[in-house]
């Protein structure tokens, strides 16, 4: 399986992580690919940080409109329903605990669920964006991310090494190799993807991994 | 009835360097594209811009950023912007950044006149580092300051001449808020109707904010063009 189809595995087991009458707030990259994977029978409505409510799909090149943008900066459209606001009244929503699932990236998760996804010091300084008050504010927070980085080594940690974006802050995550939840007992395996065994997920997961009640061979 | 410029220019005339100014817009969605090519050409220095993102390499805020125009930057996201890294990572530009609802609830406490307020976002990371913490229901905030500033160059799509504002769909975003956070506020938009015209039910910014009008076309730069 290339790294495309891996994409999609992820977008598509993160989708079901929404229910029917969500609200929900996707980041930038690979998020954003879980909106092409929504079920017809759900009906989801998607928050983008920067003023909107009802993010629709990418426009035709007829329909594209520069002052319609989604957190991406991607030019994209609104659905029937959607509302426009400023963007004190989105973190007000987001802040306020309104909006249901956030689905975020990361470069490292720690076993307590926190996240490290803004900042590399001396080497890359992009900004935190939204992201430090969407996982304070979102009720489910959900990590989507590759298992282990390019040099290989774990991403998933005792304790993240780089700045924080938030402390105990994630619920789940959800990688090419397994999903995992973040209890209060630690890291609980929950699902090993196609592919891989539980002890692949564990050898290339520093932090320990609690292995009950887990489903193997998941597509 | 609020001074309608004849130049992006003259809107600008008044802001000199060392100044404080807020500029609006969420990448280069909804930027004051007029006023910010004024203030390169004006050529003031030392500017604190406090603004969501800091433009591209070659527009926006990235033109007074190549410049050299800014010497300081607040604001929550600058990952489009080659130049602004760089002048980062070699210590000629400060820089602060913010998360984004806690950036937008600084604007709109300034204009509010809230001085301060609590919030999650934050908490426990390098964002909260010297700033006072609190416990409310059982969860931590930390204390965050408004914001306020000497100019804000915001953008709208439609103006009375009364100064009251309406803005065009993701257009929107800070704009809002730093109409009501500057000492003056000057609002570039793209047509000036007459008093009476925009229907008061539908008006984002009431006058009261506005302090001078600008009418300039608006190239609109795409940053990122996705289509189906």
């Amino acid at each position: 399986m290339g790294k495309v189809n891996y994409r999609e595995r992820i977008a598509r087991r993160a989708e079901k992580e929404i229910n029917d009458g969500d609200y929900v707030n996707l980041g930038i990259g690979m998020p954003t690919l879980v909106a092409n994977y929504i079920s017809e029978d759900k009906t989801v409505v998607l928050q983008s940080e920067n003023g909107l409510l009802g993010i629709g799909p990418y426009p035709t090149e007829d329909e594209v409109d520069p002052d319609l943008i989604n957190a991406g900066k991607e030019t994209v459209t609104s659905i029937p329903g959607s509302a426009y606001f400023t963007s004190a009244e989105s973190f007000a929503m987001i802040r306020g605990g309104h909006v249901d699932v956030a689905i975020l990236g990361a470069m490292e998760v720690s076993e307590k669920g926190d996240l490290a996804n803004w900042m590399i010091p001396g080497k890359m300084i992009k900004g935190m964006g939204g992201a430090m008050d969407l996982v304070h504010g979102a009720k489910k927070i959900i990590v989507i991310m590759d298992h282990v980085a390019r040099d290989g080594s774990a991403k998933i940690k005792k304790e993240c090494e780089l700045p924080l974006t938030g402390k105990q802050v994630v619920h789940k995550i959800i990688t090419e190799r397994a999903a995992i939840d973040i209890t209060p007992d630690g890291l609980e395996l929950r699902e090993v993807f196609e592919g891989f065994t539980i002890q692949d997920v564990i050898d290339s997961t520093e932090a320990p991994l609690i292995v009950k009640n887990v489903i193997e061979n998941v597509k | 009835m609020k001074p309608i410029y004849s130049s992006a220019k003259e809107a600008v005339a008044d802001i000199q360097d060392g100044a404080t100014i807020m500029v609006g817009g969420f990448g280069l969605v909804g930027i004051p594209e007029q006023l910010i090519l004024a203030l390169v050409e004006k050529g003031v220095k030392d500017l604190t811009v406090i603004s969501n993102n800091c433009g591209v390499d070659e527009w926006g805020l990235g033109l007074l950023l190549k410049d050299k125009q800014i010497k300081k930057m607040i604001g929550s996201y600058v990952g489009e912007n080659k130049e602004f890294e760089r002048q980062v990572l070699s210590g000629e530009i400060e820089v602060e950044l913010t998360p984004q609802g806690t950036l937008a609830e600084k604007i709109r406490a300034g204009g509010a006149g809230i001085p301060a307020f609590f919030t999650p976002a934050g908490v426990g990371t390098t964002v909260a580092e010297g700033k006072e913490i609190r416990e409310f229901y059982g969860k931590d905030y930390v204390l965050e300051e408004a914001l306020r500033a000497d100019f804000s160059l915001i953008r709208a799509a439609k103006a009375d001449k009364f100064g009251n504002l309406i803005y065009n769909k993701t257009a929107q975003n800070f704009n809002p808020m730093m109409a009501t956070a500057g000492a003056v506020t000057i609002a570039e938009v793209e047509e000036i109707v007459e008093t009476g015209d925009l229907d008061p039910q539908t008006i984002h910014t009431p006058s009261i904010y506005v302090q001078g009008l600008l009418q300039a076309d608006q190239e609109k730069r795409i940053e990122r063009l996705t289509t189906r």
